[in-house]
């Protein structure tokens, strides 16, 4: 509270930049968590809220005929635009944001003072919903060859790795101690993910400390009894992410990559994915790219080539793809592994996860999956989203690129997915948010020394409630060819721009009819109707006899006891069926988006988009709709509505 | 002339035919006068039957005495077959060079089709200007429709009847055409029920470079104004292109002369700059380096996106002058058969819901494209595969068909077609059996006698077991004007043309099919639910009569 040098500013305004008629006036309120805007009105449609932890910058602006005008730029790409009247007004809340936004400790952060008053049990099950060691039992672990190993319980040989690993069974203490020491940060090879169809692994692992020559005979052991674990084949595959010239200027920090001549029976492969300083600066450009002011069709597509951030999406599905053929078409383990080996490493792991098994093709698959290669093993989330002001070096945007993949992927197999778009980007918006507690820290040792189960929620229970809004109405779990490994194409003209992500909060460049809510919304009325039918087969047992029953009725009319017992449930079926038809009609109102509601209204969301088309470059303007701020689905950057 | 003169093999035995993301296949490739067949003579395989008219170009090679000929169609397919003997090879090459390049019209395969399906509905009657003039008399009595072309005379690119300001006679009209560009006189459009604005078009005026003024012309126009009121004139040009103009005597609507007129000019590309982005885009879509920085910055030079966005807006920009400003509209470029009628036809699309239905759609190309005279046959000469020697080809009607589909990406439930109608729609433009795009204007068709010689592709699209096809499941009637976006962000690329055979699409093809199947079902579901209720219903009120009775 000590950093609100201003509480409330009145006769604010809230800028559309798409069209000035959307211009909102109101008060701007800042609080300990949230910057909230009520537009005049008195409606509350009109609220926006934004919370402090997804504030990536604030920006003051020359001023204006109009004001003083204050930008703030959300880490969900959402940009907001506020005309202060007063100088002295617009500085007090520029900086009150800018110490708000850039939290010093992780005591500030929003987790810790999210729904603290939830029972303990409550929070405690909403952390226990993820089990990651059921999620290797799903995949046949341990077994005859693999096995948790507990060297790393008190997380003394790695403190960056989780504390349960798996690695061989024929693997001795030694031999992994040994090998820890050859490789950056200790991070020495460990199974990722397990085929249980013909054995192969993906291992991961940070870089050898091999320098020009040095070579470690544990590190060499530890490999073999990797390929070993794999009975069925004779070598495995080592892949270095990076591009050769990268691995090969370690080589002179006394890092590097494995000599094929020290290993027995290795493969290595170089596959060039860059660096995250090359990421952060290509996102950057990608973003700039995406909120340029009606570009034309040759800026937006120059700017897309030169942010070359397609190019780098291509090169993570490509060494997905890679490992993903290895492990399931000639069945050999792999050894994944960058520098650090928990950047890259966990892309092109988990790429190739969600290519090889339908599970990470599911809604709780993928939580496993993000929770298991980028939570458990050290990604370093404070660090890449910048929860804490620090270093803005180690900023990038490692997992956006991990979640465009998936989307890129979905594009290409719409029926492989159970997921949709969105549920993606919510887990984007709870990455960078800090509402729950999961991408709190840099490592599990981390989070568990500030005993994030104990004061804050977990996120994956929430999405799990949320369920129905992320369902895929096409998934067909099914059809054989979306089982096993998922080939995708990598032809560049496969990699689309996300427009869903990057211009989100641009309504009006979106379709203004969505197909996927269309047939969700079909689906639901499906299901609804097969409900009812099945309600009404019921029935038809019940009022059958009591056709016969009538008929009795007649002959027999002084049984009046058999008379009101069918008697109870006609009474009783048409409330419900009556219930159920009103329902069924509001659904089919809304069946194919608001428009027929709109209809009347002059500014219905589907004209929007009428504009200046006379001037040369316009054309994007659209009408203020209903709900021109506040979208739907962000109750993330809401307080707890709960 | 015999078409057995220009086969000079007319069958090999052992060709093999390949094609991307299909099994090759084995077999005997047959020439006939209008088709190439490649048969396996099995009973599951697949025959392919390539009509000639689809070859775009082809490419020979020799590797020892094999053979290979890649076929590069219209429909932006390219396959490749391989013919043992080089005697062989070399004969088919130039017997398919020259059957693909027939001169004459009338030896055209629509002439020589014969449907297998029984014509119910003709589709060269389906569309008379009686009928929807009728429809516009019983909006409007300001408007008749006028005979002052019926020999061609007047305007040779127009029709015989034309929709014209009832005050102004046909003299009038004759001054006016001398006016225009090709004796394109300003016509209507479109009316617009809600406040009874228009769209017209024409050629450019006549003005040269001594500002010619011609007071018929003007009267024309100032016609379909109310008093007081002012009209746009959007003119698919630049302001410089417009200029120059003037110097081979075309010209603009000097503002002087038409005071109640304001003029917008807009940046069309003239047709064989939109021929050469067409053939960069598809150079582009196979480019087989799969670098993406070499594909992003092909896709940009090619301009196609842009040249999409251009016409998108224009037509935006016509429509939003009639639905909002409440003005009417009259809109030309050079020729008036072109740009023109891109913006007309777009503008209708999103102004009037009946042009989003299947027959509204038909109606659309019969009258703004086909009636208005855009010369197909020139047109769609040659595609993306054309070197050399191009006289006056251009993509200007598959570049309509894209912004259709861009709308209609933006609008999934608002169109009763889907996706296959426009990609239909573009391969019959280019190369088919049927005689509706043969031709350039209507005289020129009548001259050929397309209506007693050939089947006209409506007769077949109509026929309820083909619109099934092109039915689109979401649809659900819309009767708000659409507006699209235009920024580069929601354009996307046509994949199901430009891409169509770069890609396997079995798995875009299952979505599409799944998404059918949710629609069937639930449709499926309601039946059952509906007519359980009112049986229900109906025991209810037996259970009321028995107990009323009791």
């Amino acid at each position: 509270m000590e950093h609100i040098r201003m509480p409330k500013v009145e006769h604010v305004r809230l800028v559309d930049r798409s069209s000035s008629r959307r211009t909102q006036v109101g008060t701007l309120y800042l609080t300990a968590t949230h910057t909230i805007f009520v537009g005049k009105g008195s409606e509350d449609r009109n609220d926006l809220w934004v919370l402090h932890s997804l504030v990536c910058n604030v920006v003051k602006h020359k001023a204006s005929q109009s004001g003083y005008p204050l930008l703030i730029i959300c880490k969900n790409f959402q940009v907001i635009r506020f005309i202060i009247p007063q100088e002295s007004d617009c500085h007090d809340v520029y900086i009150s944001l800018s110490r708000l936004s850039r939290p010093e400790k992780y005591e500030e952060l929003y987790c810790f003072s999210f729904n603290p008053n939830v029972d303990k049990a409550e929070r405690e099950h909403s952390w226990d919903f993820l089990d990651l060691k059921a999620e290797y039992s799903r995949m046949g672990l341990p077994n005859k060859l693999w096995h948790v190993n507990p060297i790393n319980r008190e997380y003394r040989v790695c403190d960056t790795y989780p504390a349960d690993l798996f690695v061989p069974k024929s693997v001795t203490l030694p031999v992994i101690v040994g090998s820890s020491k050859f490789r950056s940060r200790g991070r020495f090879p460990t199974l990722s993910y397990y085929c249980k169809e013909n054995h192969a692994t993906i291992c991961r692992s940070s870089q050898p400390l091999s320098g020009f020559s040095a070579r470690c005979l544990e590190d060499e052991q530890m490999l073999q009894a990797i390929m070993k674990s794999n009975p069925g084949s004779r070598f495995m595959y080592v892949v270095d992410t990076r591009p050769k010239l990268n691995a090969m200027a370690n080589r002179a920090a006394g890092k590097g990559y494995e000599n094929e001549d020290n290993y027995c029976n290795i493969k290595f492969q170089f596959i060039g994915i860059e660096n995250i300083h090359v990421m952060r600066n290509s996102q950057q450009k990608l973003i700039e790219v995406s909120a340029l002011h009606s570009p034309s069709m040759g800026e937006f597509l120059t700017g897309l080539e030169n942010s070359d951030w397609l190019r780098h999406i291509k090169s993570i599905m490509e060494a997905g793809l890679f490992i993903s053929k290895a492990v399931a078409e000639e069945g050999v383990s792999v050894l994944v592994h960058c520098s650090d080996g928990w950047d890259r490493t966990a892309q092109v792991c988990s790429v190739a996860s969600v290519l090889l098994d339908p599970y990470y093709r599911t809604l709780k698959g993928l939580m496993v999956l993000i929770e298991k290669d980028w939570v458990s093993f050290g990604h370093m989330f404070s660090h890449r989203c910048g929860h804490l002001i620090g270093e803005a070096k180690e900023v990038s945007p490692v997992i956006d690129q991990f979640l465009e993949c998936v989307w890129q992927l979905m594009e290409q197999f719409p029926c492989a997915f159970e997921y949709n778009e969105k549920f993606l980007i919510s887990i984007h918006i709870h990455i960078y948010s800090c509402h729950y507690g999961n991408f709190i820290c840099n490592s599990q040792k981390e989070r568990k020394d500030l005993c994030i189960k104990e004061k804050a929620h977990s996120v994956w229970l929430h999405l799990w409630e949320k369920k129905l809004d992320f369902m895929n109405p096409l998934f067909k779990p099914d059809q054989s060819q979306n089982q096993g490994l998922l080939r995708p194409s990598t032809a560049p003209y496969c990699f689309k721009y996300w427009r869903r992500l990057y211009n989100r909060f641009d309504r009006e460049l979106h379709p203004r009819q969505s197909e996927l809510d269309c047939l969700m919304t079909v689906k639901e009325e499906t299901q609804k109707l097969e409900e009812e039918l099945a309600l009404y087969e019921q029935v038809k047992l019940i009022v059958h006899p009591k056709l016969k029953i009538k008929q009795a009725l007649w002959s027999l009319p002084l049984d009046t006891s058999l008379a009101n017992t069918p008697q109870d449930y006609i009474g009783g079926a048409p409330n419900v069926f009556t219930l159920q038809q009103g329902e069924r009609e509001s659904a089919e109102l809304c069946l194919f988006g608001d428009q027929t509601k709109s209809s009347d209204a002059d500014n219905s969301d589907q004209e929007s988009g009428v504009a200046d088309f006379s001037s040369h470059s316009s054309g994007e303007e659209s009408l203020p709709s209903e709900d021109s701020v506040k979208d739907p689905d962000s109750d993330e950057t809401g307080p707890n509505r709960a | 002339m015999e078409f057995a003169e220009l086969i000079k093999t007319p069958r090999v035995d052992g060709v093999v035919l390949r094609r991307p993301f299909m099994p090759t296949v084995e077999g005997t490739l047959c020439l006939t006068g209008h088709h190439l067949i490649l048969s396996s003579r099995q009973d599951n395989t697949e025959e392919l039957w390539l009509l000639h008219a689809n070859i775009d170009s082809t490419e020979k090679r020799f590797v020892g005495s094999l053979g290979t000929i890649i076929v590069k169609c219209k429909d932006l397919r390219v396959i490749q077959l391989d013919i043992p003997g080089m005697e062989e090879c070399l004969n088919i090459a130039s017997s398919i060079e020259a059957l693909s390049t027939l001169d004459s019209v009338s030896l055209m395969y629509p002439f020589f089709y014969r449907p297998l399906f029984e014509v119910i509905e003709d589709g060269w009657q389906s569309f008379v200007p009686e009928e929807s003039f009728k429809d516009l008399e019983s909006m409007t009595d300001e408007w008749r429709l006028s005979e002052v072309n019926k020999d061609f005379s007047v305007c040779p690119s127009y029709p015989s009847l034309l929709t014209v300001p009832r005050d102004i006679d046909d003299e009038s009209l004759c001054k006016a055409a001398s006016f225009r560009h090709g004796g394109r006189f300003p016509v209507l459009s479109y009316y617009h029920k809600k406040n009874g604005m228009v769209i017209m078009r024409a050629a450019q005026p006549l003005t040269g470079t001594n500002g010619r003024r011609c007071k018929e012309d003007e009267k024309l126009i100032n016609a379909t104004l109310c008093a007081g009121k002012r009209g746009y004139i959007i003119d698919t040009r630049t302001i410089a292109v417009a200029q120059q103009a003037k110097a081979r005597g075309g010209g603009f609507e000097q503002e002087a002369n038409y005071p109640q007129w304001r003029r917008i000019h807009k940046a069309i590309e003239r047709s064989n700059v939109l021929q050469d982005s067409l053939i960069k885009l598809v150079e582009a879509c196979n480019d087989q380096s799969h670098s993406m920085d070499r594909w992003l910055s092909k896709l940009e030079a090619s301009n196609w996106q842009s040249n999409v966005k251009e016409i998108l807006t224009t037509a935006c920009l016509a429509a939003q002058c009639i639905d909002r400003e409440g003005a009417s509209v009259l809109v030309h470029g050079t020729e008036g058969t072109d740009s023109t009628l891109q913006v007309t036809s777009l503008a209708q699309i999103i102004l009037d819901p009946a042009c989003r239905t299947i027959r509204g759609f038909e109606v659309l190309i019969e009258r703004e494209w086909l009636q208005a005279g855009h010369p197909f046959q020139q047109r769609c000469a040659q595609s993306a595969y054309s070197n050399g020697k191009l006289r006056s080809e251009a993509p200007v009607f598959l570049l309509f068909l894209d912004c259709v589909w861009q709308i209609l990406r933006q609008f999934p439930c608002s169109f009763q077609f889907n996706e296959n109608l426009l990609i239909m729609l573009f391969e019959h433009a280019y190369a088919s059996q049927f005689g509706t795009f043969l031709g350039n204007c209507v005289a020129e068709r009548g001259k050929l006698q397309l209506s007693q010689k050939t089947v006209s592709l409506w007769s077949w699209v109509n026929r309820p077991q083909e619109l099934e096809r092109f039915l689109n499941p979401l649809y659900e009637p819309n009767n708000l004007v659409i507006w699209p976006s235009v920024a580069p962000q929601s354009l996307l690329l046509w994949e199901g043309v430009f891409l169509r055979w770069n890609r396997s699409t079995k798995c875009l093809d299952e979505a599409y099919q799944e998404m059918v199947h949710i629609i069937e079902y639930n449709k499926e579901l309601q039946n059952k639910v509906n007519s359980l209720r009112r049986q229900l219903a109906q025991l209810e009120t037996e259970d009321k009569m028995v107990a009323d009775l009791k």
